[in-house]
């Protein structure tokens, strides 16, 4: 097929989609996105041992960037521990997908997001020290995706 | 299947090969400027004289009427942008040229009404009846829905019109060539016309124009088409133009019946997916159109799984998919925001076969299901 405004990597990602599906009782959950601008994400993280991502899952009613976004953040997360999977940004999703058109940035970003609130859920739930950087994320979300 | 399906005719149609045969000697044997007086010149303008014939006998104008342009955009600019006055009234479901242009003249100091539709997306003859004040110059109202096919009453908002001395514009891009239309029995003063929707070439359009009407022209130059439209003479589009006007008479009859039939089944068998919405009305639409709305999913995966099956459709009109905002005609119809972004615009022309709509069929429930799999509201 082809396609100028999607990458090979972003069609492969939405064709076969890693890790989607609902998890039972997840370590974390985060939720994001806007129902009005056609973007949800939800993004389930399970913690094992040392705080690393065990198992991650999402789903995402959304177009091909935003499914696509969902499906590299979830391979990016996996086996990396709660510090360096704060580390997933923007940039980092953009460049594991190479590449996504420009009216799609905001995308990309609903993936990292998606993954802090996960994380930011986790910390919080089990009464856990959150990091400040985390927190302010986190306060910048809840007003950005009300 | 191999082979690829095109289903978005109303975005554009391939060039019919008749089409393409009676314009191939334009190009480098019969290349004249219509505005040369040697023999050159004037067989292009024998042809081009011919060509307005044809595509004025499609709508029942005077070929004199016809004025030719290079797009329908060009057509709906030059209709609203030379009328000059002070008010005009449009719907809220047209298309982005008439949209963006009335913006520009809003700018400028024009007052302009937009028409409310009902959930089919009809606008009402007495709402226009309504809106009409004494400074009203003109009312442009697209003739069919490039979205969602609703097909509106043109021949009582053209009487309206007239008995209210008040210029009526419609935009037929979609419709022409498809049903019949006839100027004069439905009291239209202005139309829109375009070439590429009708199996002839990109670049060829018109803007019928009424005897009486004054138009200002948008471009200056050498005076072709009568001053309004200067430009030299797009020869080979025109011709083209012309004879795909020509087949649609010919054909437009049994061409329309084999298309809704087509176009029914379709709607019948989508419907029968759960969460499945039909767009518009399920009669009084254009024959080739058919659009839907999913709940739970999002129109463009829906396009792209498509896509990936070799199957070309489209979320709502080619002009909007670059845009993230839902499709206002989808909104004015009362679609919620949501809802408006899971449609899907499947549009049928002279090469769909009744294979490629059963194909459609069978594969579309299985894609619905694996983009509802993905949903976080699927299940």
């Amino acid at each position: 097929m082809v396609n100028s405004i999607y990458s090979k990597k972003v069609i492969e990602h939405f064709r076969n989609p890693h890790n989607y599906g609902r998890m039972k009782n997840p370590s974390g959950l985060g939720r994001v996105g806007n129902i009005l601008c056609g973007d949800i994400m939800y993004l389930y993280i399970k913690i094992g041992e040392n705080d690393i991502i065990k198992d991650v899952k999402f789903e995402t009613l959304g177009c091909a960037a935003a499914i696509s976004t969902s499906s590299v953040v979830t391979d990016l997360a996996k086996g990396k521990t709660i510090k360096e999977a704060l580390e997933i940004n923007s940039q980092k999703i953009v460049e594991s997908l190479g590449g996504l058109p420009l009216t799609k940035y905001h995308c990309s970003l609903l993936g990292a997001d998606a993954l802090s609130e996960a994380i930011y859920d986790y910390l919080s739930k089990n009464k856990k020290e959150i990091p400040k950087e985390l927190q302010k994320r986190h306060q910048r979300i809840r007003n950005e995706h009300k | 299947m191999s082979k690829k399906i095109y289903l978005d005719y109303s975005a554009t149609t391939p060039v019919d090969p008749r089409v393409l045969k009676a314009m191939q000697p334009f190009f480098s044997k019969k290349f004249g400027n219509t505005m040369s007086i040697h023999s050159f010149g004037q067989e292009a303008k024998i042809a081009l004289e011919k060509s307005r014939e044809k595509v004025a006998d499609l709508i029942g104008a005077k070929p004199r009427e016809i004025i030719f342009t290079g797009s329908a955009t060009e057509s709906n600019n030059l209709a609203l942008k030379g009328i000059r006055g002070k008010h005009i009234i449009i719907s809220q479901i047209e298309h982005p040229s008439i949209v963006e242009t009335t913006e520009w003249l809003e700018n400028q100091g024009v007052k302009i009404t937009r028409l409310a539709v009902d959930k089919y997306g009809q606008v009402s003859p007495l709402d226009v009846k309504k809106a009409i004040k004494k400074e009203t110059i003109l009312v442009s109202i697209i003739h069919a829905s490039n979205e969602i096919g609703t097909i509106q009453p043109i021949e009582k908002i053209g009487k309206i019109c007239q008995q209210k001395k008040v210029c009526f514009h419609t935009d037929a891009a979609q419709s022409f060539g498809k049903i019949p239309i006839d100027v004069n029995k439905m009291n239209i003063d202005l139309l829109t016309a375009s070439s590429h929707k009708i199996y002839g070439p990109k670049g060829a359009a018109c803007l019928f124009i009424r005897e009486g009407i004054k138009i200002e022209p948008i471009l200056h130059g050498g005076g072709q088409e009568r001053g309004l439209r200067s430009s030299t003479i797009n020869m080979p589009a025109i011709v083209g133009f012309a004879k795909s006007c020509e087949i649609c008479k010919k054909e437009m009859e049994k061409e329309s019946q084999r298309l809704t039939k087509l176009r029914d089944k379709l709607i019948k068998n989508i419907l029968k997916i759960d969460g499945a919405h039909l767009n518009g009305p399920p009669e009084n639409r254009l024959p080739n159109n058919a659009n839907f709305w999913f709940s739970f999913i999002e129109g463009e995966s829906l396009v792209i799984q498509f896509d990936l099956l070799g199957i070309a459709a489209s979320t709502g009109s080619a002009c909007s998919s670059a845009k993230l905002e839902p499709s206002p005609v989808l909104l004015a119809i009362g679609l919620k925001p949501q809802q408006a972004h899971g449609s899907l615009r499947i549009s049928l022309g002279r090469w769909t076969t009744e294979k490629e709509i059963d194909y459609l069929i069978k594969v579309l429930p299985g894609i619905v299901k694996k983009l509802r799999e993905i949903s976080p509201y699927g299940k």
